[in-house]
């Protein structure tokens, strides 16, 4: 058996039971969402005791040279004992509710402003935390030059943020963020070179914050962006996109839904068929995936062996959030909104 | 005599020869499905590895890894003749990558040599 200490109690582990897991059994409120090691929500410090490495993955290496490990992630060796220096409080910056606005049926977009200094990078995503700890994590939409963040939240029926955000939440409110986390956001250096940007639902998030960073740092080759919904209602910012492509020649929007009618500039069908049609020959191109993890990872596979390099695809797959409203213990239930 | 590994360029060569070899792999009807739900950049990283080895570049190849990495696979039927594909594709890639044949007989040879471990016999 082994134990850990949070706040200045012990606490033991059940055998192959996470820190993470542990501490909710016990009635310990712990940020979390994904519990599966990529939203971050569940990050704490150790203070003492040895932290296994497949508690730090995916952490930058100024994190985990501080000690920092994923709570989800961490299974301590039979007998260890772990001693928690706090939860990742540290790390979080406070933020106040600027505007929340539909973009679409379902689809909110929240714009937010960070009460201290918050560096990201466009394309990257974010652990939003109400005052009560609850966590979900969100990919951002805007520029850091932009100065507030923008998030576009997907409604979900019982989703707790994504419910409380839509109903309750007023500008002024106050919350916290954690982050950034994730490496799918541009690099300049290759201003040439084609790039080919697909999501579905809010997959178009980051996206949105990557073609717009693109073209701000001058990239020349074309930008293609794929988005993808079930129906026209589920598309958003087509207006804003279809404005962008007029003002940048190289800049290519082409929204897509499975059922719909045809016209409209809309098409209707597949979009890894739509995919195929316009950019039949991708080979040295540089991709950007993002939405639903299905989509994503079947993208990624079709488009590696369409000749992209492994490199050269950015893939972020938005996993639902693993926590039901009743905390641990809670049967499953509908996944609330994550990214 | 220098190594194909060193031949090729090192181990900034790697990342261009596995994009060869894994895309090979996966569009190969007879072993695709062992690829099927696997996470596509941990594969990358397990096949920079092994080229890295049969190519003759520094590792720390051990026949155990290769043994428990492929035990399930074993189970679900791998056997010569898939182990026979991946080999050839091993050799189109390092000829896709103008190597001479007799360097490429000599990987190949490095690679039967992990027959039995990938196997389990």
């Amino acid at each position: 058996m082994s134990r850990v200490r949070y706040e200045a109690q012990w606490y033991s582990l059940e055998p192959e039971e996470s820190v993470l897991d542990g501490l909710l059994r016990q009635g310990v409120p712990v940020p979390h969402s994904c519990k599966a090691g990529v939203c971050q929500s569940c990050l704490m410090r150790a203070a003492a005791g040895a932290v296994p490495e497949k508690a730090q993955a995916g952490l930058k290496e100024t994190l985990k040279a501080r000690n920092y490990f994923l709570a989800c992630s961490c299974w301590p060796e039979p007998g260890a004992e772990l001693e928690v220096a706090g939860g990742g409080d540290e790390l979080r910056v406070p933020a106040r509710l600027e505007s929340l606005e539909r973009l679409s049926g379902g689809v909110l977009r929240v714009r937010l402003r960070p009460q201290a200094a918050f560096e990201y990078r466009a394309g990257q995503y974010l652990t939003l935390l109400r005052a009560d700890g609850l966590a979900r994590s969100y990919s951002v939409a805007s520029l850091p030059r932009e100065g507030a963040l923008e998030l576009h939240v997907r409604l979900l029926p019982g989703g707790a943020m994504s419910g409380w955000l839509s109903t309750e939440a007023r500008p002024g409110d106050e919350v916290r963020i954690q982050g950034p986390a994730g490496d799918c956001f541009y690099l300049p250096g290759r201003p040439e070179q084609p790039l080919l940007l697909a999501g579905a639902g809010t997959g178009l998030s980051p996206l949105y914050g990557i073609a717009r960073d693109a073209l701000e740092q001058g990239h020349t080759g074309p930008i293609w962006l794929f988005h993808g919904a079930r129906e026209p209602r589920g598309l958003y910012l087509v207006e804003e996109l279809r404005a962008l492509a007029e003002r940048h020649g190289n800049f290519h929007y082409r929204p897509s839904v499975l059922e719909g009618r045809l016209g409209e500039g809309v098409h209707v069908g597949s979009l890894d068929a739509l995919i195929r049609d316009e950019c039949p020959k991708p080979v040295g191109w540089r991709a950007f995936l993002c939405g639903n993890p299905e989509l994503v990872l079947s993208l990624r596979k079709k488009l590696f062996l369409a000749g992209l390099s492994m490199k050269d695809i950015h893939a972020d797959a938005f996993l639902p959030s693993a926590s039901g409203p009743g905390g641990a213990g809670a049967t499953p239930r509908a996944p609330d909104a994550s990214r | 005599m220098s190594t194909v590994y060193e031949l090729l360029g090192g181990a900034k060569a790697m990342d261009a020869a596995v994009d060869l070899f894994y895309r090979k792999v996966l569009a190969d009807e007879r072993i695709n499905h062992f690829f099927e739900d696997v996470d596509m950049e941990r594969q990358a990283a397990k096949q920079k590895a092994f080229l890295t080895m049969v190519f003759g570049g520094p590792n720390n190849y051990t026949g155990m890894d290769m043994r428990k990495g492929h035990a399930h696979l074993v189970k679900r039927g791998l056997n010569d003749s898939h182990f026979n594909a991946v080999a050839e594709h091993l050799a189109g890639t390092l000829k896709d990558l103008g190597v001479a044949a007799p360097l490429i007989e000599q990987v190949i040879q490095t690679a039967e040599s992990v027959r039995a471990d990938v196997l389990n016999r």
